[in-house]
């Protein structure tokens, strides 16, 4: 019973501040309602017993990504330099063509099938210490697909270092 | 029954904490006059015992001002935010076996979450007032807890490997109770890091350029006045002591001594902590401010690579000694 109100109010509040991050004019209280959001996800992770999940949540999403977008929109003068052309001309297209991906969104949902029982039970996974349970299974049954991931964020480091660098020379040269 | 209970223990910390908040200010401003040879407050009571007291009196008392062009919500809600944040890791702080109010697996990471939601109250802050210093203050206080607080985590690694959890409770226990037990012997660089990256996230001096006043008037509170200015100070007062108490669960061993004490067992505990406070003050009293890029330079081209080696070195260590 709990447990249903629990996932009930972190639901609603998902929706709401998503909806709120969206609709709000000032982009910094948009990223609040953000936060609130990243928060009720951390919630959800509680409930379904998976602890780590929800502080690595908060800590790398809100705690990281989240400050960095904000520090961009502070660097930027929001109101002069992100001014965009609209991609569609027409209001009433805009419309229709939201309505269908919204639709099409929501006629994919039935598509979704749960995921296979892993080894883990809930009392194995309590015994453990859900931190545990995930090292041990990341580096062993998942170790290839964790190493891809890892490569993959190398390779968007590097990308950041070449990119950055390659701005300050051609700046020095200009001036 | 237990809800009861339970809120009776957290009145009871709130209480303690607020009083300990008081009195750290006390502390502060005794120990910095003696250092520099003068007596501190001495008006309000015997040696200016009830200085604390009369000061959040006044506080209390005091008009609270929103600036006119600021973000009035955002205003009104970024010291709470910074208040709360700091507030909700209390509840995780073992002081004694048992003496904790939510003894959770994850309890080194959820102070991870809530220091790093603690620096949004700090930056909306900076941004809502709507004024050039404190937009200046917010920012390097954004910049420098993200820098800091990495160095922070990975110093704290070693630490996680060496007990092999993260709950603060089992940390402490995996030190065992003897003198040669604690890490922080084993663990010295980590340390080293730790206490570094501590003053530069709770925005001590050296650390303190978000509130440098002689370039930012007073940084991100500038525009804050009464209670409200009241709570940033004591949310910093809080800051403090959860880190204080970190770096005494981690690496001095947490509340065990050289001799137990039957009436109040948190006794060793909160000597530690004392002494990682007048570490903060000692230091606040004796090293002039960092300069930005300084700080910068710190943080990522010493703290961070020496916190990653000292993470390999005790894998290697882990690895060939079992």
């Amino acid at each position: 019973m709990f447990t249903l109100i629990f996932f009930c109010y972190c639901a609603v509040m998902i929706i709401g501040s998503g909806l709120l991050a969206i609709i709000m004019r000032n982009p910094v209280h948009s990223l609040l309602s953000v936060l609130v959001l990243f928060f009720h996800m951390a919630g959800l992770y509680l409930m379904l017993n998976a602890e780590f999940l929800a502080a690595v949540q908060i800590i790398v999403y809100a705690g990281a990504i989240l400050v960095l977008y904000l520090f961009v929109m502070f660097l930027v003068n929001i109101r002069e330099e992100l001014k965009m052309d609209r991609f569609v001309q027409s209001a009433w297209l805009s419309r229709i063509i939201s309505i269908g991906i919204g639709f099409s969104l929501i006629a994919i949902l039935p598509a979704f099938v749960l995921g296979e029982k892993g080894h883990w039970p809930l009392e194995a996974i309590q015994k453990a210490t859900n931190t545990k349970a995930l090292g041990q299974e990341l580096y062993s049954t998942y170790i290839l697909p964790f190493e891809i991931a890892g490569l993959i964020l190398l390779i968007a480091v590097v990308g950041g270092l070449v990119l950055a660098k390659r701005n300050s020379s051609t700046t020095i040269e200009k001036s | 029954m237990q809800v009861i209970i339970i809120l009776i223990e957290i009145l009871i910390l709130f209480a303690i904490v607020m009083l300990h908040v008081a009195y750290a200010t006390y502390f502060e401003r005794k120990i910095i006059g003696h250092m520099q040879v003068r007596l501190g407050p001495m008006r309000v009571g015997w040696h200016g015992l009830l200085q604390p007291i009369a000061d959040g009196i006044k506080s209390f008392f005091k008009e609270d001002v929103v600036p006119e062009q600021a973000d009035v919500f955002t205003f009104r809600a970024a010291p709470i935010i910074c208040l709360v944040a700091m507030m909700t890791s209390l509840a995780v702080l073992p002081f004694a076996k048992g003496w904790v109010l939510a003894d959770i697996n994850i309890g080194l990471l959820f102070i991870f979450a809530m220091s790093s939601l603690s620096s949004y109250g700090v930056i909306l802050a900076g941004w809502a007032s709507n004024s050039k210093f404190t937009f200046l203050g917010g920012l390097r206080s954004m910049a420098q807890v993200i820098s800091y607080e990495i160095a922070m985590g990975l110093s704290l690694v070693g630490v996680m490997m060496m007990s092999g959890t993260l709950n603060l409770t089992k940390i402490v226990e995996a030190q065992g109770a003897s003198f040669s037990g604690m890490y922080v012997f084993p663990q010295i660089i980590a340390f080293f890091v730790f206490c570094v990256a501590m003053l530069a996230e709770t925005n001590r001096v050296p650390f303190d350029l978000p509130e440098a006043e002689t370039e930012l008037v007073s940084g991100y509170c500038t525009e804050y006045s009464g209670m409200r200015y009241a709570i940033f100070f004591m949310a910093e007062y809080i800051g403090m002591m959860v880190m204080a108490s970190i770096g005494t669960i981690c690496f001095l061993g947490g509340w065990s001594g050289p001799f137990e004490v039957a009436l109040f067992p948190p006794f060793w505990f909160v000597a530690k902590v004392y002494v990682f406070m007048f570490f903060f003050i000692w230091i606040r009293a004796t090293l002039p401010r960092y300069r930005y890029d300084q700080l910068m330079e710190v943080g990522w081209k010493l703290l961070i690579p020496l916190a990653l080696g000292n993470i390999v070195l005790t894998g290697f260590i882990k690895a060939f000694t079992g």
